[in-house]
C-alpha cells in the first residue's frame, strides 16, 4: 500500500455486492470507491487463532477481496473459549480448513488463500510479497520480529495486536513514516520471562477486542480514511475497561527501519530470541538446570524410583490435573523453602515448563544441589505419557 | 505520582497494580518502587543497571528514552509512570 490505486483501475461491484455492502456504500468515508478498494485489497492474516479469528471474520464480512491465512495448527478444545472462527465440530481439524469454511460461508465472493506453514525466514518474503497489508496475530516473539522485519523490508504496513491475560496492545507498524515494532522493543525478552497465553491465561473476549481493532486499522489503511494507529500504541485493559494511548517514535538507531540499518535481510529469529531448538533443549542443561522429558520421568517412576516432584502451579490448576507432585505455588516458594528437602533431587513441574524453569533456577541459586525441570510440564506429560491427565 | 505496574510484573510487586510514590524524578520514582519491591529490580534492569530492552518506561504518554533529561526528568504528583513490557500473545 505504498500508493493508492487509481479509482478507474479498481474492480467493479456486482449487483449482489451493491446489495451486500449497502451500509458501507452510504458512508461517505467508504462509498462505492472505498468498497471497490476493499474488493481489490489483499490482506495476509498471520495466525487464525484468538486475534486472527475476529480479524479474518470482519475482513471477510467487509468484502476484502483476497484474504491470506497462515497457520499450521489444528483446532484444540481449549481454543474454543476465544477462537470464534472454529467450532466444536472442528476439534482436530486443521485451523486453516476450519477458518476457510467459515469465511467462505460468510462471504463466498472473496478469495481465501491458505498458507499451511509455519512462517519462517526462508518463506516469509515469498508469502508476504503478494499482499498489500499484513496483520500480525501470532503468539510468539520470534514470529513477531520476523513479521516486522519482513514488512519493513517489503515496505508493507504491519497491523499489530498482542494480548496477555486482560490486557492488549495494538499499533500500526512499518508504514513509510511511522515506527516499526523494533523501534518500540529493540530486543525480545529472554525466553520464559514473559509468559504465553497458554501459561498466563487470557480472557476469551480480549482477542476479540484487540483483533477487531486490528481489523479496523486494516480497513482504514485500505480506504485511506481516518487516523491510523501509526506512531501510537493503544493499550487496552479489559478489567478496568480503560483504553490508553502512548506516543511511539521512529528510533533513529533502529537496526531495521533506521537510516543506517544493520538488518537488511531476514535473520534466524529463534536464535535472536534466545530459543534453543526443542530437540536439543530436552537433552540439555538450560541456565544450569538439567531438563528431563516426561517420558524419561515416567521411565524412572516405572523403575520404582521414589522421585520428588514439586508442582509450582496455582491450587486450582493442581485440582484440574496433577501427577502427584507436592504443590507450592511459584510465588510461595521463597517463603516455603523449609518444606523442600535440600538432600533430594527436586523435579520442578508446572503447566508447560516455563514457571518450573524459573523456580528451578531460583532453587539452584538458593543452594539446592540437584534441581531438574520437567520439559513441557503437565501438558507434555498428558501428550507423551498419560492422555488421561486432562489438559487445560 | 502513580506508577502503573503491568500484569506480567505484578507477581514481583505483591500483586499490586499501581503504587503511589513521592519522588521528584523518574529515577527517584523507580528507586522508591525498587525499595518497596526489591525483586522487581532484576526484572526491570540488566546487569549494567540499564532498563531492559524489552521494557519501556512512559512518563504520561511520552517514552522516557526520548525525554531530553530521560530518567532525570522531574515529575509531579499528577504524573503517571507506566511500565510497558513486550507481550506476544495472540492465541
Amino acid at each position: 500500500m505504498t500508493q493508492m490505486t487509481e479509482a478507474n483501475a479498481l474492480p467493479e461491484l456486482t449487483a449482489e455486492e451493491l446489495a451486500r455492502y449497502s451500509r458501507h456504500l452510504i458512508l461517505p468515508e467508504v462509498g462505492e470507491e472505498g468498497q471497490r478498494r476493499l474488493k481489490a485489497a489483499k490482506v495476509l492474516c498471520v495466525g487464525t487463532g484468538g486475534l486472527g479469528s475476529p480479524l479474518a471474520f470482519y475482513l471477510a464480512a467487509a468484502g476484502v477481496g483476497t484474504l491470506g491465512l497462515v497457520d499450521f495448527d489444528v483446532v484444540d478444545a481449549s481454543n474454543l473459549q476465544r477462537q470464534i472462527i472454529h467450532s466444536t465440530a472442528d476439534i482436530g481439524r486443521k485451523k486453516l480448513d476450519s477458518a476457510t469454511d467459515k469465511l467462505e460461508a460468510l462471504n463466498p465472493a472473496i478469495n481465501v488463500v491458505k498458507h499451511e506453514t509455519l512462517l519462517t525466514s526462508a518463506n516469509a518474503l515469498e508469502i508476504l510479497k503478494d499482499y498489500d497489508i499484513v496483520a500480525d496475530g501470532t503468539d510468539n516473539f520470534p514470529t513477531r520480529y520476523l513479521v516486522n522485519d519482513a514488512c519493513v523490508l517489503l515496505r508493507k504496513p504491519n497491523v499489530y495486536g498482542s494480548i496477555f491475560r486482560f490486557e492488549g496492545q495494538a499499533s500500526v507498524f512499518a508504514t513509510e513514516q511511522g515506527p516499526c515494532y523494533r523501534c518500540l522493543y529493540p530486543e525480545p525478552p529472554p525466553p520464559g520471562v514473559v509468559p504465553s497465553c497458554a501459561e498466563g491465561g487470557v480472557l476469551g473476549i480480549l482477542p476479540g477486542l484487540v483483533g477487531v481493532i486490528q481489523a479496523t486499522e486494516v480497513i482504514k489503511l485500505i480506504l485511506g480514511a481516518g487516523e491510523l494507529l501509526v506512531g501510537r500504541l493503544l493499550l487496552v485493559d479489559s478489567l478496568s475497561m480503560r483504553f490508553r494511548e502512548l506516543k511511539l517514535r521512529k528510533n533513529p538507531e533502529c537496526p531495521v527501519c533506521g537510516p543506517n540499518p544493520t538488518v537488511t535481510k531476514l535473520i534466524d529469529y529463534d536464535q535472536f530470541c534466545g530459543i534453543v531448538p526443542a530437540a536439543k533443549e530436552e537433552s540439555r542443561v538450560k541456565n544450569g538446570v538439567p531438563q528431563i522429558t516426561p517420558v524419561e520421568l515416567k521411565r524412572r517412576i516405572d523403575a520404582g524410583e521414589d522421585v520428588f516432584i514439586l508442582d509450582v502451579r496455582e491450587p486450582f490448576e493442581h485440582q484440574i490435573a496433577n501427577i502427584g507432585g507436592k504443590l507450592i505455588p511459584q510465588n510461595d516458594v521463597p517463603q516455603r523453602l523449609a518444606e523442600i528437602d535440600r538432600d533430594r533431587e527436586i523435579i520442578v513441574q508446572c503447566k508447560s515448563g516455563g514457571r518450573s524453569q524459573r523456580i528451578a533456577e531460583f532453587l539452584l541459586q538458593n543452594g539446592y544441589p540437584k534441581v531438574v525441570n520437567l520439559v513441557g510440564g503437565i501438558l507434555a506429560w498428558s501428550d507423551q505419557v498419560d492422555p488421561k491427565v486432562p489438559k487445560y | 505520582m502513580t506508577i502503573f505496574i503491568p500484569t506480567p510484573l505484578r507477581s514481583f510487586a505483591g500483586g499490586n497494580k499501581t503504587m503511589e510514590v513521592s519522588a521528584g524524578t523518574v529515577a527517584g520514582a523507580l528507586d522508591e518502587l525498587m525499595s518497596a519491591y526489591p525483586e522487581l529490580r532484576r526484572q526491570l534492569f540488566n546487569e549494567q543497571g540499564k532498563v531492559r530492552a524489552f521494557i519501556n518506561l512512559y512518563l504520561n504518554d511520552e517514552d522516557v528514552r526520548y525525554l531530553p533529561l530521560k530518567e532525570a526528568t522531574e515529575v509531579s504528583a499528577k504524573d503517571t509512570l507506566s511500565i510497558i513490557p513486550s507481550i506476544a500473545g495472540g492465541c
